[in-house]
């Protein structure tokens, strides 16, 4: 029967949770920068603590230019709404520090960005809560860490830093049955690539100072909540379920049948906690999201022909993209991402540590940083860097090689980006063999 | 809270207060597919403001048990056994879309059981169209998606239920989903249709109500539009009409424009 459809995804990048400002006319989102919204009377001040009203009482809590990047990002995602946080971080512990506290059980991939595997490894474990950490494709792995008192599973859409693809469907299914949610960072995919609700998923998260942003201009992160996940049905969610004296006795699974997560959140981990982001980081992220679709379309078309070129040179001896038939994923990435596995991925140079800076420090469009998802594209040497003071063996364990080189390709010509690394690997190519020299 | 109506478990939001007899009871009643949590703030204020609230799931809906109502008449009924057990003899009904025609028919039935009869986002005689409810019964989700699109009026509601941050599209089909899958039994989304669809006696309901009538109607509404309700707001002999620019979704569109207007009237 005729009827209208949801709006495209990119009619809700540029209008979702926004209209004319109804005060001043004013088309695009204001910075609401201010600390604290007036009261209408003591009424109405008792009436937004007791959550009879919606409204903004103190901007740790709630913004409404935060609230503008929140109910957008959860639109495109596909979700029931969002917290926008002051970083990737505090977006992953927010999530994490909502649904349990000390003696539960997370279960979570390898292959993880490495400020996430510092929380979950060592971090959360000072707090009480154990994490077991599993290959992303070893399903009978991911089953076999389940324990009484797990609360969660996690992982990333594509692994950092081999570009493992979460079969989030399988991890989903093996998460449900033990009771437990899955939490997806898509940080590298973003909704363009990837809706993970669609397949499963629960709960997302995201670094928003990556592709959300776009532009490498502020830190900032942000959680999605599916409302999916029956948190009653579960049984292992007092925290949702039962009366929380934290907050007027209120029983969040009660006051909504699919925001309890977001409830607690919000008048919790933000109140408690406190890291909100700043209105004017949300404002810029959202310049960064209302061109999402337009700039996630130029990554995969550069990442397209950056790969073929380094796939055919012949210094190279590995390029680490799902595009490839040789990558692991390949098949998966098909099904899961046909737009593209995303535009950050490693390669190996044919050579040594001292090849590896050689390479980096001839590239001249690439900036040598450490970030991705930049507008710009971004090159480091992990080995000479983030991981300089590995042993071998323990590189060789992380799949990093002396002469790994990890892109976050931009949005730069194609054929600049091609010949600013021809000129780099000629220059690495130049550079005298000196085995593990740092 | 769950009460015991007709021998099964009935689950009724309070609004975060605890149900206090000496006080006068509104009850609200959700409309297809949906289940209390759509009064998420209405609930919560008026409890606040001096009213005990019993925002009910309907029997075959989200936490209660029971055969789910194939009928106007027969969710009526199971209201008027709800404020039996309650021990309620005289309260406030407020009903949204589906549950706006259940008050309706409860109010016509036993006119001085009902002090304040407010219906939200209705309209008379409430026919769904077939091809929705031939869909709604072998297309669920194609279905939901359908009726969400045509709930909401704007994709930049001001604060909404449940607050700041919530995507309301995603939020409403998150729940329809939700109360479907909660009774495996029976297709709640159709059979809550067909009852609109089957129902004939709106008007000779209406002729009985001696309460004062409050329609609140959402000015962008395209499931029941403004005009849908003209024959009831004629029919009733103490109506008035507030209008609110919202979609179908009112209560959670503009959820200070309904409960103030709500608590207005009650307080009547």
């Amino acid at each position: 029967m005729p009827g209208y459809s949801d709006p495209g995804f990119d009619t809700l990048a540029l209008h979702a949770g926004a209209s004319p400002d109804p005060a001043t006319g004013a088309r695009a989102v204001p910075i609401h920068l201010t600390t604290s919204f007036v009261f209408e009377s003591s009424d109405h001040a008792a009436s937004l603590f007791n959550l009879e009203r919606a409204g903004h009482v103190y901007s740790r809590i709630s913004n409404p230019t935060n609230a503008v990047l929140e109910q957008r990002v959860s639109a495109l995602e596909g979700g029931i709404g969002a917290i926008a946080t002051a970083s990737g971080q505090a977006a992953l512990h927010l999530a994490i520090a909502t649904l349990m506290g000390a003696g539960a059980h997370i279960v979570a991939s390898t292959a993880l960005y490495g400020g996430s595997q510092n929380l979950l490894h060592y971090t959360l474990r000072r707090f009480g809560i154990d994490t077991t950490f599993v290959k992303p494709d070893d399903m009978d792995g991911w089953r076999a860490a389940v324990r009484p008192n797990t609360k969660l599973f996690f992982g990333e859409t594509v692994g950092n830093p081999g570009l493992d693809v979460l079969d989030i469907e399988a991890v989903a299914s093996i998460a449900h049955d033990a009771g437990a949610p899955l939490l997806v960072d898509s940080t590298l995919t973003t909704p363009w690539l990837i809706q993970p609700f669609d397949h499963g998923a629960d709960l997302i998260c995201h670094s928003a100072t990556k592709f959300l942003s776009g532009h490498g201009t502020v830190i900032g992160g942000v959680v999605v909540d599916g409302g999916s996940f029956d948190w009653e049905k579960s049984g292992k969610f007092a925290e949702l379920t039962e009366a929380y004296d934290g907050f007027h006795n209120m029983v969040f699974s009660e006051e909504s049948t699919v925001g309890a997560f977001l409830l607690r959140a919000r008048r919790e981990g933000l109140r408690d906690f406190g890291a909100c982001m700043s209105p004017h980081t949300a404002w810029l992220i959202l310049q960064g999201v209302e061109t999402l679709g337009l700039r996630m379309a130029r990554h995969m078309s550069n990442t397209e022909k950056v790969v073929a070129f380094l796939a055919g040179h012949p210094f190279v001896s590995r390029v680490g993209h799902p595009l490839l038939e040789s990558h692991p994923s390949h098949a998966l990435a098909r099904k899961l991402l046909p737009r593209g596995a995303g535009s950050v991925f490693s390669f190996d140079l044919k050579g040594s540590r001292a090849q590896g800076k050689a390479f980096v420090e001839g590239l001249k469009v690439f900036s040598h940083l450490a970030n991705v998802g930049d507008c710009r594209s971004l090159v480091i040497h992990p080995a000479s860097t983030t991981h300089f003071r590995m042993t071998d063996d323990a590189l060789a364990n992380a799949g990093i090689t002396q002469g790994t080189i990890r892109l976050s390709i931009g949005l730069e010509d194609p054929d600049d980006l091609i010949d600013d690394l021809k000129r780099a690997l000629k220059a690495a190519e130049r550079t005298a063999q000196v085995p593990n020299a740092a | 809270m769950l009460l015991d109506v007709n021998s099964h478990a009935t689950y009724c939001y309070t609004g975060g207060k605890p149900f206090n007899a000496e006080q006068p009871t509104v009850v609200l009643i959700h409309g297809v597919l949906n289940d209390h949590s759509v009064w998420i703030l209405q609930t919560r204020f008026l409890a606040h403001h001096g009213w005990n609230v019993l925002a009910v799931d309907l029997p075959g809906h989200g936490k209660s048990a029971g055969e789910a109502p194939a009928s106007v008449e027969a969710a009526a009924s199971f209201i008027t056994a709800l404020l039996d057990a309650a021990g309620l003899v005289r309260v406030a009904l407020v009903g949204h879309s589906w549950g706006s025609l259940i008050a309706l028919q409860v109010a016509g039935g036993q006119p001085d059981r009902v002090s304040h009869l407010v219906m939200v986002g209705t309209a008379f005689p409430m026919k769904v169209l077939p091809a929705l409810l031939d869909m709604s019964l072998n297309q669920p989700f194609k279905a939901i998606d359908l009726v969400n699109q045509f709930s909401h009026s704007m994709l930049a509601p001001p604060p909404s239920a449940m607050g700041p941050g919530t995507w309301l599209y995603g939020t409403a089909r998150a729940l329809m989903r939700r109360v479907l899958a909660s009774n495996p039994a029976v297709n709640v989304f159709h059979r809550g249709f067909q009852a609109c669809d089957s129902y004939t006696r709106g008007l000779t309901a209406m002729a009985r109500v001696s309460c004062p009538v409050l329609f609140v109607l959402g000015q962008d509404d395209q499931m029941t539009p403004p005009k849908a309700a003209q024959a009831l707001v004629s029919a009733a002999l103490h109506g008035r009409v507030l209008t609110v620019r919202a979609g179908h979704q009112l209560m959670l569109e503009a959820p200070d424009a309904v409960a103030l207007g709500l608590a207005a009237f009650l307080e009547e």
